[in-house]
């Protein structure tokens, strides 16, 4: 077969996996902020703009964990064992923010509890990915099909670094989402975390660029060897111009330019890291190749995620749509 | 505090304490999803406003509990990966995609519509509404095709070969997916979560029929509950029979250790009603038992031979305490259920179903009884399975992560505290919602506009205008 269908896949759980990094990392950055809006009545209309679609944000999580296991059954075998306590963590912190959507409007006595699991739980599962990737980008070791390391590998300063950088930057999301999708005080608030939001980001940004290289060889070679050096170049300038839309859009109050721009950040340090990856799944181990399923299985999944994928972006903008504009503060069936 | 388990066990444990969790609340919603369509179609279909209020009622409810499956359901997509590797590894290029098409197919659909079916009725009208409310129900009946299908082949695989690798390789997917046990395992789940919502809806109206609180919705949701009590429940007695028939063809030491047959019968096998599995001497204990029932219900013949577990190898025996009690606990359930359903037809004929008070008390009582039947039923199947994880293919001992103890130690504990804090909250505040059936005439008491819509003729529009436009 001519069709090179570990690529083809490797392209689609990266796919699926930026989808989830900017859809619930808006989310959980509305539930990291939580602590900064002690108000009842602001907590209300943050929690009602993201209400109608989280689960749908986080039906990519499980797409992605799903998927690997289907098309690169090696690749999902060995990275969650090595990051087994993160991804527990995460699992947790998930469970604590999706169940406060529901849980903090049936207790007014209790209400308190379900605030600090929505912002405690948002920030730990941020905390975690960010563990995870940066556990990720250091390397796991595999022998015989199996992860090799030990079981605090993941915990270094640098994936304490990146998990930093995660839990700020879906800040920053969140931050622009509700200069989006909020009024008033509530939005002017906003603007001035989002604002200090992005500094911080552009900073996580800078320090994770700047040590990455030095962890691998590979990634070495990758951003200082030509031609793909080029990209050394070109990424920069583009967060650069992200960021001067971002920082524009907020002065300007736009409701949507910080929201867009904010995104496009995210989606620039992803394909970064994807430049970096390339051609590992599981650096510096498995290659996509390595840990790719038979043919026969990513072929018959392949057929469905074609068909499928466009039908579910069109029915998840469809339920976005529906939900376009401000909250209005009155509305909501709690 | 590990030393007395190993690393397998525990995970093991974790791994059945998650997945018992999690299946309540799908076993819940996969039957109150399709009843809060069945309401909502009524509603436009009759114009008749109880049902509408009902459908108000069950929908916050429906969204707690669906929210409590979102998120252990997020555990077990991963656990996959974290506890059991070498299984991930393995069969991942078969029941990977399954469960990825259960993901394209399914939790998308659901997750799309269930923001507009929770808040969305003033936004797009009744009509698309509607379509939101079935196309919820109907993505969770999806979701339970594909993840039986994964549970079936794990029972019964089919339609694989093994690469050098170690890999089970798909070779023909029709195969895979309608593997021998697959359309039996479905249809007694599918039936299961319909009872087990039933008798909670049955419970929630007996209860309001008891204190009179709002008896026109309390009648017609208690009505309706029975009604599905006493229809379905026999049908889910022949298809656990025919269940039972297909595990006996395909997994006989499974059906032994439900029977509790240690040893062979050569001239009809007795059926045991009730006794304790003796390990140690190979038989059961204070057993009572009908001469040559068993051979009859499985083999149709009264004299037919039934091999025991002593044909079996010792290592490859599931553990028979455990199958034997839990099958008879989701025997005595299911009866139970059926007994409830005859009796409200005979409440129905004689045009007591609204006022026999024993009727209603029993029903509260049997409130729970699906979710019991449920858990049971799973344990029978999934210990009955042991000791493989892929039957026959692949040893449990076999599939596990290389994980330390202590690591596996610490995120069981960490797990069974969270899962009893929160979904025990969550528990609490399903039952108190369903205490909370407002009274017919009055106004709802509700902490937001939308829910009022549930005493207003019509897709009421409780401010005035349309919003967000």
């Amino acid at each position: 077969m001519d069709i090179d269908l570990p690529l083809i896949w490797a392209g689609l759980i990266a796919f699926s996996v930026l989808a989830y990094v900017v859809l619930d990392g808006f989310d959980l950055g509305v539930g990291i902020l939580f602590p900064l809006f002690p108000e009842k009545h602001d907590r209300d209309v943050m929690m009602n703009s993201v209400a109608p679609v989280w689960d749908g944000n986080e039906t990519w999580l499980v797409l992605g964990g799903g998927g690997l296991m289907a098309v690169f059954p090696l690749a999902y075998a060995t990275v969650l064992p090595a990051l087994y306590a993160p991804i527990i963590a995460m699992l947790l912190g998930l469970i604590f923010r999706g169940v406060a959507f529901e849980y903090r409007w049936r207790t007014r006595r209790g209400e308190f509890l379900w605030n600090w699991a929505f912002a405690g739980g948002s920030t730990l599962a941020a905390f975690a990915q960010g563990l995870a990737l940066g556990a990720l980008v250091q390397g796991i070791p595999v022998e015989d099909r199996a992860y090799v390391g030990g079981w605090w590998d993941w915990l270094t300063p640098f994936s304490i670094v990146t998990g930093l950088a995660i839990v700020v930057g879906y800040a920053l999301l969140g931050a622009t989402w509700l200069i989006m999708k909020t009024r008033g005080a509530l939005a002017d608030s906003a603007r001035t975390i989002a604002l200090r939001c992005s500094f911080a980001t552009i900073a996580a940004m800078g320090i994770v660029s700047l040590w990455t290289p030095f962890l691998e060889p590979v990634y070495l070679e990758r951003w200082f060897g030509w031609p793909t050096a080029i990209f050394s170049v070109i990424v920069p300038l583009l967060v650069l111009g992200c960021l001067y839309l971002l920082l524009n859009g907020i002065r300007d109050r736009h409701d949507t330019q910080p929201f867009i721009a904010a995104l496009g950040l995210f989606v620039l340090g992803y394909i970064g890291i994807g430049i970096s990856f390339y051609p590992y799944i599981v650096p510096p181990s498995l290659t996509i190749w390595d840990a790719a399923a038979p043919d026969g299985s990513l072929a018959f999944l392949l057929v469905g995620a074609v068909i499928l994928v466009p039908i579910i972006l069109a029915y998840t903008a469809y339920a976005y749509w529906v939900f376009r504009g401000k909250v209005d503060p009155e509305e909501g069936y709690h | 505090m590990f030393e007395a388990f190993d690393a397998t066990l525990i995970a093991r444990i974790q791994f059945a304490f998650t997945v018992s969790f999690h299946i309540i609340f799908p076993a819940f919603s996969i039957g109150l999803a399709s009843y809060l369509a069945v309401l909502e179609g009524l509603w436009l279909w009759k114009n008749d406003d109880v049902y509408l209020e009902l459908f108000n009622f069950w929908k916050t409810i429906f969204a707690v509990a669906f929210g409590m499956g979102v998120v252990s359901g997020i555990v077990m997509s991963y656990q996959f990966g974290t506890n059991w590797s070498v299984f991930s590894d393995k069969a991942g290029p078969v029941i990977g995609p399954l469960m990825g098409y259960e993901v394209l197919t399914a939790f998308f659909l659901e997750a799309g519509f269930l923001g507009v079916m929770l808040f969305g009725l003033n936004r797009v009208g009744p009509r698309l509404h509607f379509l939101a409310t079935a196309m919820v129900a109907f993505g969770t009946l999806i979701s339970a095709t594909w993840i039986l299908a994964v549970n079936s082949w794990m029972q019964t695989p089919a339609g694989f070969s093994v690469n050098e690798a170690g890999q089970f390789v798909p070779v023909d997917w029709w195969a895979v997916i309608f593997n021998p046990s697959f359309p039996y395992r479905l249809v007694h789940m599918v039936l299961a979560a319909y009872l087990t919502t039933a008798f909670v809806v049955g419970a929630c109206g007996a209860w309001h029929l008891l204190r009179n609180t709002a008896p026109r919705r309390a009648r017609t949701m208690f009505s309706m509950a029975m009604w599905m009590a006493a229809i379905v429940a026999p049908i889910q007695i022949f298809a656990g029979d025919q269940h039972g028939l297909n595990t006996l063809e395909h997994q006989p030491a499974k059906v032994m250790a439900m029977e509790g047959h240690y040893q062979s019968h050569p001239d009809g096998a007795p059926l045991i009603l009730f006794g304790i599995p003796n390990f140690d001497d190979k038989r059961v204990d204070y057993a009572i038992e009908i001469p040559k029932l068993s051979s009859l219900i499985l083999k149709h013949s009264l004299d037919a031979p039934l091999a025991g577990l002593d044909t079996i190898p010792e290592q490859l025996q599931p553990p028979v305490g455990i199958v034997f009690w839990s099958f008879r606990v989701m025997l005595l359930m299911g009866f139970s259920m059926l007994g409830i359903g005859l009796w409200s037809l005979w409440c129905r004929y004689r045009g007591t179903l609204h006022t026999n008070d024993w009727l209603h008390r029993i029903a509260v009582l049997m409130g729970p009884a699906g979710f019991v039947a449920v858990l049971a039923g799973w344990i029978t199947t999934e210990v009955g399975r042991q000791p493989y994880t892929v039957y026959g293919h692949l040893m449990t001992a076999d599939s596990v992560s290389p994980i330390e103890t202590p690591a596996v130690g610490a995120s069981l504990i960490a797990f069974i505290i969270v899962y009893f804090l929160v979904f025990g909250a969550g528990t609490f505040y399903i039952l108190r919602l369903m205490a909370r059936l407002p009274r017919d005439t009055l106004p709802e008491l509700g902490e937001g506009p939308i829910r009022t819509a549930g005493v207003t003729p019509g897709p009421a529009q409780p401010h005035g205008g349309q919003h967000g436009h």
